[in-house]
């Protein structure tokens, strides 16, 4: 299946991800490749086949309305690249 | 030209579990930021959500009571965006198979005319988190993350674009509000949050089927402010049209300050959400047995109690309405005439001088301080005639600042009411006495002077005198 740089760029965006043409040509081409190979699925007739949402046949897996502890402030903000008192700092946001 | 509007509401409902959808952490209120968290709501890598059985409990109780068919089987999809609030970098929602579809809610429009309005859907989903901006501790002007509210529970209710005035859509939304909160699934706090509104608005030609390009309105986080901002919002499209412009498909936000809408973030672009099923959720599947039992737990709604109290109270529609405004008011309202039998006069005592005085001192009926046993004795001493209506309200703020039995206030004070002819009589030679003129000027025929007589007798007896035995005592000695 064909998939131009255009589509590229569209997901790219949608992913907030920067690439240069080159790499932009080259992952065209590779989910062409992925996509067509989909696409040949389209090829078996799945009239009356329910759509398969989960390949693991499990369901209603519940936990009760219990509160456990939390991990805690420090643990929580260990791995953030920055923090402003007890919140995680991000660059500003307003609508 | 005419226009029509068109309006529809998505509604958020924060579930009142103690524990967040996906995870144990607390959902409580005001806690130190990020405090409440966990991998789960953090969105760390490899965390594993699980769903909290209340929620599911909930979202049934809510399509129950709007008329929502049960899906019997429903799955979690990803929402995929990007936002600082949104730590995994998709929100955990419902999109195909939400687990409430096709109910509705009947309204009344202009007094009396039912209107029925569709909703579409009812999902649950996991909120956000919090930014906050200008009052970091940190230094920078930066945005502070608090992930405190990140997946705590929430319900989305879709109506269909059924609604075509502001009115309408505040009735609704009203009367989903008393809904959700009458279950006890939703504090229906709006300053909080805990109950928000989004209204979808388009304006159409008048006979035309297509309807309009549509913006959504955020951020109207009371009634009052729904109302302004669907107002606002059809007159800005109907002049814009007017001057030969369009209507844009966007977000706009609603400024309180100003009554006014602006845009907020274009919708045309980007708002490819990609979702799909979220394999960390398994599929659930509610059996009619679960369905039957959540029917069997539902508390007698607010519109059926409505019209009990009409049908078996013989109570006018506005009693009915007012009392059961709230299920605690409606509850004490019970309470009230399972000790007392006339309903009617239970119900205005209530709508009187409880409410007013709920009212003054910001109490809510739960915490109201007269039980309604209590105001039932003090109506029974106005039936049997130990108080009069007028020492009845006397002795009702005694009981609301003391919390004493009125029978005790009665007896401490001295209040009651004095029925016993001679001392009446005696009252009123005295003050015939006094006022010689008076008597003259009504027997001369101005009879108006008749209600000086009856002030200066219940001033006589402070207020104890029996008002009928004094009427009609004070008719015979005047008519002479």
């Amino acid at each position: 299946m064909e998939m131009t740089v255009t589509d590229v760029e569209y997901v790219a965006r949608l992913a907030r991800l920067e690439l240069s043409l080159k790499e932009k040509e080259l992952f065209a081409g590779q989910m062409g490749a992925i996509l067509g190979y989909v696409e040949k699925l389209k090829e078996l007739n799945t009239d009356g086949i329910v759509p398969t949402s989960h390949a693991v046949p499990m369901e209603n897996s519940f936990r009760e309305d219990i509160v456990f502890s939390p991990i805690g402030l420090e643990k929580a903000l260990a791995n953030a690249p920055d923090r402003a008192g007890s919140f995680f700092a991000v660059p500003k946001v307003i609508e | 030209m005419k226009y029509q509007p068109v309006i529809g509401l998505e509604v958020h409902v924060q579930l009142l579990t103690d524990t967040k959808i996906f995870c144990g952490c607390s959902t409580k209120f005001g806690a130190e930021p990020n405090s409440q968290t966990c991998p789960v709501c953090l969105g760390l890598p490899g965390a594993l959500p699980v769903l909290n059985k209340k929620v599911v409990e909930f979202a049934i109780k809510a399509g129950l009571s709007t008329n929502c068919s049960i899906t019997p089987r429903s799955i979690f999809a990803r929402k995929n965006y990007f936002y600082p609030d949104l730590p995994k970098g998709y929100q955990i929602s419902q999109f195909e198979d939400p687990i409430c579809q096709h109910g509705w809610l009947d309204i009344a429009v202009d007094g009396d005319t039912v209107k029925r309005i569709g909703i579409t859907r009812i999902h649950m989903e996991e909120d956000a988190g919090k930014l906050v901006h200008g009052e970091l501790s940190g230094p920078g002007d930066g945005s502070g993350v608090d992930l405190n509210r990140a997946c705590t529970p929430l319900l989305e209710v879709v109506s269909e674009p059924d609604l075509r005035t502001s009115d309408e859509a505040v009735t609704y939304l009203k009367q989903l509000h008393q809904i959700v909160t009458w279950l006890g699934i939703c504090d229906g706090n709006m300053e909080e949050g805990s109950f928000r509104c989004d209204a979808n608005v388009s304006v159409m030609p008048v006979g035309s089927n297509t309807l309009g390009t549509r913006a959504e309105i955020k951020n109207v986080n009371s009634f009052k402010f729904v109302k302004q901002a669907i107002e606002y919002e059809i007159q800005r499209q109907i002049d814009l049209i007017e001057d030969g412009g369009t209507v844009v498909q966007e977000t706009r936000l609603f400024d309180p300050n100003s009554g006014t809408t602006r845009s907020m973030r274009s919708k045309e672009e980007a708002h490819d959400y990609r979702y799909f099923p979220d394999p960390d959720l398994v599929p659930l599947v509610i059996s009619d047995e679960w369905i039957n039992r959540s029917r069997q737990e539902l508390p007698e709604l607010p519109e059926q109690r409505r019209q009990r109290f009409m049908d078996e109270l013989g109570l006018p529609l506005y009693d009915a309405e007012v009392l059961t405004a709230s299920r605690a008011l409606a509850d004490y309202f019970e309470a009230g005439i399972a000790a007392h039998s006339n309903a009617k006069a239970v119900g205005n005592w209530i709508m009187g001088e409880i409410t007013r005085a709920l009212n003054d001192s910001g109490t809510a009926i739960e915490a109201c301080p007269i039980a309604p046993g209590q105001l039932a004795e003090l109506l029974t001493l106005i039936d049997n005639g130990t108080i009069s209506g007028k020492i009845a309200k006397t002795v009702f703020d005694e009981m609301w600042r003391s919390g004493k039995a009125p029978q005790v206030i009665v007896e401490e004070q001295g209040l009651v009411q004095v029925s016993d002819g001679d001392a009446i009589e005696r009252m009123i030679d005295e003050i015939m006495a006094a006022n010689a003129g008076q008597v003259d000027e009504y027997r001369s025929g101005k009879e108006k002077v008749f209600g000086f007589f009856v002030g200066q007798v219940m001033k006589a007896s402070k207020g104890k005198a029996n008002p009928s035995v004094v009427n009609e005592l004070l008719l015979g000695k005047l008519k002479g």
